[in-house]
């Protein structure tokens, strides 16, 4: 199966095509409804990020609380349309790739192809599955979020299908 | 009168707390093995591997099936024979907040749905009935909100035909299309008022899943849920929306009486992770 490494530039993503099964190692964080707020509040007022936007991949993903003796609970993707309306300006900073589950808006697509953003799925609802991937935690940001705080998350092979990729192709057939 | 101390509440709630979160019910594994027996398209087996995979680690390791350890939606029947000794809604959200702390769930609740602000355990959701005898059963559903953003309510008029509620259902099920984590289990309440279908809708996630179930008589509620469970599988909206055979698990229906004047019906889908436990105490 084909890998891809953080951070994640054009050359490693521009052959991808969507359907495509992938393994991503690096470093990607957390943020979901909350956070994109926060975060999207922070580029208006041109303040500093929790972490460098360009080539970045964000995981909309909340876990549970940790359990002892564990490197995170279970921590499975959220429905990614909801950050819809915020992803745009994330991806005109730089962002890069997105990792969450369902589909995504027109507008949304349109940003991805303007930008040149990759919108990755990962089995949606296998939260305790996909800790096993997940190697270090950090919590970045916001912390009074609980659930909702930015995290950097150190992942090794973690499981990923292409759902839209450079070129706007998606998954769910929306064109 | 028997009586029940509250704290017995207190730990039951928070025994079902872990046994919700961490077992997948069995009903619900044996659905989802039998469709990954069956399933032809590739993706979709290897999705149904993963998700077969992902209930034999949470379970093995104590670990939540999902992040998502959702809204705690508690059905409590007490017996009127019974007397409970302390609080009993208040041993409910204890109990709760107590069980998600001990297995370090997810503290997914704000007290203020307009302001927000920080997230808590508790409080559930808590629909109390009063039914015959001296006993306590209580049931836990975790409802993730990925699926319950799907919910849908409609009030046909009373001379709506039956295609036009199967059609309602349907599409229901189109809407959440791949968003919501399929293999759905579709819950649907029929009949009563406006809330209570959708009381309805969200007890028949509670309804037991029979995957050797035999064809019932046309124009029953069994036959109804039949056919809908195989004009919406072909739908093809498959696990995690990627296409396939399997797109729900189940249509669970409930219905109850209602007004010459209304035809209420509600839609309230559950994730593959449908996770409730039940105690009688």
């Amino acid at each position: 199966m084909k890998k891809i490494t953080t951070p994640l530039d054009l050359k490693q993503i521009k052959s991808l095509k969507a359907g495509e099964q992938l393994l991503l190692s690096g470093t990607i964080y957390t943020a979901r409804d909350q956070a994109h707020k926060r975060l999207t509040a922070a580029i208006k007022k041109r303040k500093k990020l929790p972490f460098k936007i360009s080539d970045a991949v964000i995981y909309y993903c909340g876990p549970t609380q940790t359990p002892k003796g564990r490197v995170i609970g279970a921590c499975g993707p959220t429905t990614s349309s909801r950050m819809d309306e915020f992803a745009p300006l994330l991806l005109a900073k730089g962002l890069r790739g997105m990792i969450g589950k369902g589909s995504r808006s027109l507008a949304l697509k349109q940003a991805i192809k303007k930008h040149k953003g990759i919108y990755f799925v990962t089995y949606a609802g296998c939260g305790a599955l996909l800790s096993k991937y997940v190697k270090r935690v950090k919590t970045l940001a916001y912390g009074d979020l609980g659930p909702e705080a930015v995290l950097k998350l150190e992942v090794e092979n973690f499981p990923l299908i292409v759902a839209i990729d450079v070129n706007g192709g998606d998954v769910y057939g929306q064109d | 009168m028997r009586a029940l101390k509250a704290v017995k509440i207190n730990q039951a709630a928070s025994e079902l707390v872990k046994q919700a979160n961490f077992s997948l019910r069995q009903d619900v594994l044996a659905a989802l093995r039998k469709a990954w027996q069956g399933e032809k398209n590739k993706r979709a087996k290897n999705i149904l591997k993963a998700i077969l995979d992902n209930a034999a680690y949470a379970q093995k390791e104590s670990l939540a099936i999902c992040q998502d350890t959702g809204m705690p939606v508690v059905f409590a029947q007490v017996g009127q024979d019974l007397k409970i000794l302390g609080n009993l809604t208040e041993a409910i959200n204890q109990g709760i907040s107590a069980g998600y702390r001990k297995y370090s769930l997810r503290n997914s609740i704000v007290a203020d749905p307009l302001a927000r602000g920080r997230s808590s355990f508790s409080p559930a959701v808590v629909h109390t009935e009063i039914v015959r005898g001296n006993k306590l059963k209580l049931t836990l559903l975790p409802k993730g909100f990925g699926c319950e953003n799907k919910s849908q309510l409609k009030m046909f008029k009373p001379t709506a035909g039956l295609n036009e509620i199967k059609q309602f259902i349907i599409e229901a099920v189109k809407a959440a299309g791949p968003d919501a984590c399929p293999p759905y289990v579709v819950g649907v309440g029929i009949g009563g008022t406006a809330d209570y279908a959708g009381l309805l809708a969200k007890k028949a996630l509670l309804k037991k899943i029979n995957i050797k179930r035999k064809p019932s008589m046309p124009g029953t509620v069994p036959a109804l849920e039949r056919e809908l469970l195989a004009k919406i599988n072909n739908l093809k909206i498959g696990p995690m929306g990627l296409g396939g055979n399997t797109t729900v698990l189940a249509v669970n229906i409930l219905t109850y009486p209602t007004h010459i004047a209304g035809l209420p019906v509600s839609v309230n889908i559950s994730c593959h992770a449908l996770r409730s436990a039940e105690i009688i105490l």
